[in-house]
């Protein structure tokens, strides 16, 4: 024990008390110089912000009956930070799940992958902090299960959420016409800036067609915030502030349950009838329209699909199905994006067209039963005759040559084969008057233009397609010819001309375009607001669906109004003519079979039928009608493709359409009380309950307050 | 009459009373003070780090802090007979001290141990509470190591070459013990102990610098040939940069980091840190007990606890150079080494500026054998204290 050994305790004294010196100046740097930038770093640490969803709006019908509504779903869920912090990642827990849920373990693990380079679909984009669906159209036993044995499922948790529901109100599809959500993609969000999303798969949905797509950002809502403090497990430990969502506006239409549900049975009964007759009938469509306001009361296509199989996330099979030529693309909605000949519908444009262009009005024309145009036999249909008689009686019977004959003349004067400067076309230009050849900018979308084969026209598509036609006019239809060698030869004829001279507008393109025939192409909805500009007095109306935006706290948010789009360059005179005529079509004319018996002293249906031949296929029918014929308020059109005659078709289906509107059969209430639309919107109680309209029906699921006091 | 009286009464009990009443005088109540503030300090740093996951989960969020009262408890009396003891009787029971820590760390490595957090380091004793044998090896280690290193000698200013060959070899054996648990802090505390109490027995310049030189080649060694587990290089490289991978190793050194600068100058207040609350530090009332203090009690209350810390050590540096003889300084210089470097690596990788072992605080930190082990080594200054060399 010597001085060595105490210089060496000197030695440790020096070396503890510099140390313990290091660590005060560590402690000093640490919590004084740059305490103000950990206390941040600590206050981000403990807090994350939870998305809360915004409940969609409903679409109502217009008294406020819904189209689209709410429905709780159970959705299972799994929580990826608990899950991974499990021993084994928590593959024994979702292989349990899998099981549970009868799904392949593959799809329910890859489910829950963070999205990331090299990671294949599905996988999860959003934050690893918010519990990842699995499945959300979970059956409530399974959930069940999963609640009971949360022991078996830590980190998995099954909840109700907001799934979107279609109640078929009166029989009320309406599939296209709604349109449908879909998961929101990364482009949709860069396109739309504002956007809000969860981060939720299956609640992070835009609407893709339909009125969904239209309104999406009425109806979608805001979704909140909520600021929770979280542990450094990432369980919620408190919440440090909430910013609530915000529900979805609803989406008021003037699309009313009773009368959508009316024309859907109609067109499904008039489908079914012309099937008994032999025909395909593989489509229909239906326009009922306000003359008046241009507001759309029912549009419907056939065939149609259930929209709740978007719900939940539809499967490649069934959207495949929906596109599918075999199943007759059910997603299309014949309505406004199917292109038809109009046949002889069209004549409400060529007969005021023949009028501006010299004919007279009041005149007494030759119906013979076929007509030359060019070195062509242009006949009626059917080949009746029907001696010489006004234009009154050309439209009630339909007669096709006085229209070939005006349109030939028209043609002729207009240089025939080799047309003057600015030839007149006063065909064309009173069809481009009625809105024909392009959309009417209705609220919805994928709306198509139909088509007006114009000079300009022809000569487009003679550019387009003569290199095929000269091959075909040279081998003709070697395929064809095995089974049908004289459709073949017919083609290869065809094409042999088209190919050398396809642009030339001919005669027969003018007299067939007269009688809505050839290349001329409408939509339902054309056809619909031409009538209803007819039965209006020469209102060319945009029109629309949707009515009002109704915000959650029951305030009007925004109103919809159709546009008008134009007037009718047609004098009063020669619209209250053809109002006349078309007003004994039913009576007397084309479609006195169809509503033979029909109350006309009740509702005077005016109308007109088309049979538009289509080549290779069996004919299109056409009714296009309004009513009351003296005083229109409303237009109703139906279509059936593949399926005989206007008369025998489409007629029938209109007639029932009108009967269930005005209550016209026996034991058939009229949809519309009084033959009225509500002018008034359905107002939301401040329990969320939809009010309708004074005299338009009782609230939805409200019981009488008289029962209420009662009980008190 | 009544002085008298008094006399009386007085010299009846007077010779035990007195004895101990000297006794009690002479001990060294600045050390005692610093310890007892540090366990004051300690008890509600480890309420306060704990209460709040317990009320979580149902639990008596008073559960821990009693059990570590209790701990204190039990420790002050194993120190208190520790102090008691004549320490120079403890170089005839040093050999069995050094056995009886030896078959411990040799127990643990049996079935009979149990594994938490990645160590096989205790013994299970039934009704919640478990042995540390490694803690009470600290204590075997120092006491052997006095005993072979502080022989007295004639002439000779330091131990041979012998003796200190001998000393190595039986360091090695519970350092080697130690490491196949694996607990890295433990066997880290032996080597500086070897190393610091090689150092005082005046051992020549040459084996302490040589020691010092192979210590870290040993490291070095082991860095290069992946001899320690992932989870200890992970936290090894951790220390480097912890901002790199936030959730995975170097989580904890940063979260403790956050925690400890987001204090600031005066702190949240006890019981206000959120960090705290929140459990964002692992193992905070045990080795990361020092965050809740630079959270809570900001600069000042984790210098109070750097400083009082420095005073134990002060003081037991003081009972070293006044020792009576060789043992006793060598006994109280292989305390102040063990807990020296404690208190260094468990507060310098807090603060990140040591790569995170698994070391307690001394007298702060929750833990039975650790509170127990710290208490004995009190009990050793103080009996060293207690029989120092009157004319120093």
């Amino acid at each position: 024990m010597g001085s060595r050994s105490h210089l060496r305790l000197m030695v440790l004294h020096v070396l503890v008390m510099s140390l313990l010196l290091s660590l005060g100046g560590r402690l000093w740097y640490l919590q004084v110089m740059n305490g103000a930038h950990y206390r941040r770093v600590a206050a981000d640490n403990g807090i994350r912000d939870i998305v809360v969803p915004a409940p969609r709006g409903q679409i109502l019908d217009d008294v406020g009956r819904p189209l689209v509504r709410n429905r709780t779903a159970l959705v299972v869920s799994a929580d990826r930070t608990t899950l991974v912090r499990q021993k084994d990642g928590g593959k024994a827990v979702l292989r349990r799940l899998a099981a549970v849920l009868g799904m392949p373990y593959d799809q329910v693990a890859a489910k829950i992958q963070l999205c990331g380079p090299g990671i294949k679909r599905p996988c999860w984009t959003g934050s690893p902090y918010q519990p990842i669906p699995v499945d959300d159209h979970a059956d409530p036993q399974k959930a069940l299960q999963i609640r009971e044995r949360q022991e078996d499922f830590p980190g998995i948790s099954a909840q109700l959420q907001a799934v979107r529901d279609y109640p078929r109100t009166d029989g009320a599809g309406a599939a296209q016409t709604l349109g449908y959500l879909q998961p929101i993609t990364q482009e949709e969000l860069n396109k739309r800036k504002g956007i809000k999303v969860t981060g939720y798969s299956g609640v992070d949905l835009i609407g893709r067609d339909g009125l969904e797509a239209v309104y999406d950002s009425d109806l979608r809502g805001s979704p909140g915030i909520r600021r929770v403090l979280v542990d450094s497990q990432g369980r919620v430990t408190g919440i440090a502030s909430e910013q609530p969502a915000v529900s979805g506006g609803n989406l008021v239409t003037s699309i009313d349950a009773r009368i959508q549900g009316d024309v859907e049975t109609a067109l499904s009964h008039a489908m079914q009838a012309a099937r008994q007759r032999g025909t395909p009938a593989d489509s229909a469509a239906s326009v009922v329209m306000d003359v008046r306001t241009g507001r759309v009361m029912a549009l419907a296509s056939y065939p149609t699909y259930d929209p709740s199989v978007w719900t939940g996330g539809i499967s490649q099979n069934e959207y495949d199905s929906l596109l599918s030529k075999g199943k007759g693309q059910p997603l299309i909605s014949r309505a406004t994006e199917g292109q038809f000949a109009p046949g002889s519908t069209f004549k409400i444009s060529s007969l005021p067209a023949a009028v501006k262009d010299g004919y007279s009005l009041y005149g007494i024309y030759p119906c013979p039963s076929s007509y030359m145009v060019g070195a062509r036999a242009f006949s009626n249909f059917e080949g009746e005759s029907g001696g010489d008689i006004n234009l009154h009686r050309a439209l009630v019977m339909s007669c096709d040559t006085i229209f070939y004959r005006f349109a030939y003349e028209e043609w002729q004067r207009d240089g025939a084969m080799h047309p003057v400067k600015n030839p007149k076309d006063p065909m064309m230009k009173m069809a481009k008057a009625y809105g024909f050849g392009s959309p009417t900018g209705i609220d919805l979308v994928g709306e198509a233009g139909g088509r007006i084969p114009s000079r300009a026209w022809k000569t487009a598509y003679w550019n387009a397609t003569k290199e095929s036609d000269c091959r075909h006019g040279k081998t003709g239809y070697p395929n064809l010819e095995k089974t049908d060698p004289a459709r073949a030869a017919y083609l290869k004829t065809m094409a042999a001309e088209n190919c050398v001279d396809g642009y030339v507008f001919r005669a027969g393109d003018a007299a067939n375009f007269a009688v809505g025939q050839g290349d001329v192409l409408v939509t339902p909805l054309q056809l619909a607001r031409a009538y209803a500009a007819v039965a209006n007095g020469g209102t060319l109306w945009s029109p629309r669906i949707a009515k009002a935006v109704l915000a959650p706290n029951g305030t009007v948010a925004r109103r919809i109004d159709p546009v008008k789009a134009g007037t009718l360059p047609i004098d009063p005179k020669i619209l209250a003519y053809m109002r006349s005529a078309l007003a004994d079509v039913p009576k007397s004319g084309t479609a006195a079979g169809a509503f033979s018996g029909f109350p006309f002293d009740k509702l005077a249906v005016a109308g007109k039928t088309g049979t538009a031949e289509v080549f290779g296929k069996k004919d299109t029918s056409w009714f296009a009608s309004y009513a009351p014929a003296k005083n229109p308020h409303y237009v109703v059109v139906a279509m059936v493709t593949q399926a005989g005659t206007g008369a025998t078709t489409a007629a029938p289906a209109v007639r029932e359409i009108w009967e269930g509107m005005y209550g016209l059969r026996n034991g058939v209430t009229a949809a519309l009380p009084g033959g009225n639309v509500p002018d008034k919107l359905p107002t939301l109680a401040p329990d969320g309950t939809v009010v309708p309209p004074q005299g338009f029906g009782e609230p939805v699921g409200k019981a009488p307050a008289v029962a209420g006091r009662r009980r008190r | 009459m009544i002085s008298g009286y008094g006399d009386t009464f007085g010299r009846r009990r007077s010779w035990p009373g007195r004895l101990a009443e000297s006794s009690l005088r002479r001990l060294d109540w600045t050390l005692i003070g610093a310890v007892g503030v540090l366990s004051i300090i300690g008890s509600l740093l480890v309420f306060s780090a704990t209460r709040a996951s317990l009320a979580e989960a149902g639990a008596d969020p008073e559960s821990f802090i009693k059990k570590h009262l209790l701990n204190l408890a039990i420790g002050l009396l194993l120190g208190g007979v520790t102090a008691a003891l004549d320490y120079r009787l403890l170089r005839a029971y040093a050999p069995i001290v050094y056995a009886a820590a030896c078959i411990g760390l040799v127990v643990v490595l049996t079935p009979l141990g149990a594994t938490i957090n990645g160590s096989h380091s205790w013994i299970p004793l039934g009704g919640g509470f478990q042995l540390q044998p490694s803690e009470f090896a600290k204590v075997g280690m120092v006491v052997l190591l006095a005993m072979l290193l502080g022989e007295p000698r004639d002439g000779e200013v330091g131990p041979g070459r012998r003796d200190i060959l001998i000393a190595l070899a039986l360091a090695a054996l519970p350092a080697a013990l130690v490491m196949l648990q694996p607990d890295l802090g433990t066997t880290l505390v032996f080597g500086m102990v070897t190393i610091g109490m090689l150092g005082v027995s005046g051992a020549p310049k040459r084996w302490v610098f040589g020691l010092v030189g192979a210590a870290a080649s040993a490291a070095l060694a082991v860095w290069w040939l992946h001899l320690l587990k992932p989870y200890q290089i992970n936290r090894f490289t951790a220390f480097a940069d912890p901002s790199k991978d936030p959730r995975g190793a170097g989580y904890n050194a940063q979260q403790a980091r956050i925690t400890v600068g987001s204090g600031g100058l005066l702190g949240k207040g006890l019981f206000h840190g959120e960090q705290t609350t929140g459990h964002f530090v692992p193992e905070q009332h045990t080795d990361f007990i020092f965050t809740v203090a630079g959270e809570e009690l900001g600069f000042v209350g984790a210098a109070l606890i750097t400083v009082l810390l420095g005073v134990v050590l002060w003081r037991g540096l003081r009972i070293a150079t006044q020792a009576a003889d060789l043992f006793g300084m060598l006994v109280a210089g292989g305390v102040v080494c063990w807990l020296a470097f404690q208190t260094f690596e468990n507060i310098g990788m807090t603060v990140g500026i040591m790569p995170i072992t698994g070391l307690p605080l001394p007298f702060v930190s929750y833990g039975g054998s650790a509170t127990f082990a710290n208490m004995i080594a009190l009990g050793l200054l103080e009996a060293v204290h207690l029989r120092r060399n009157p004319y120093e």
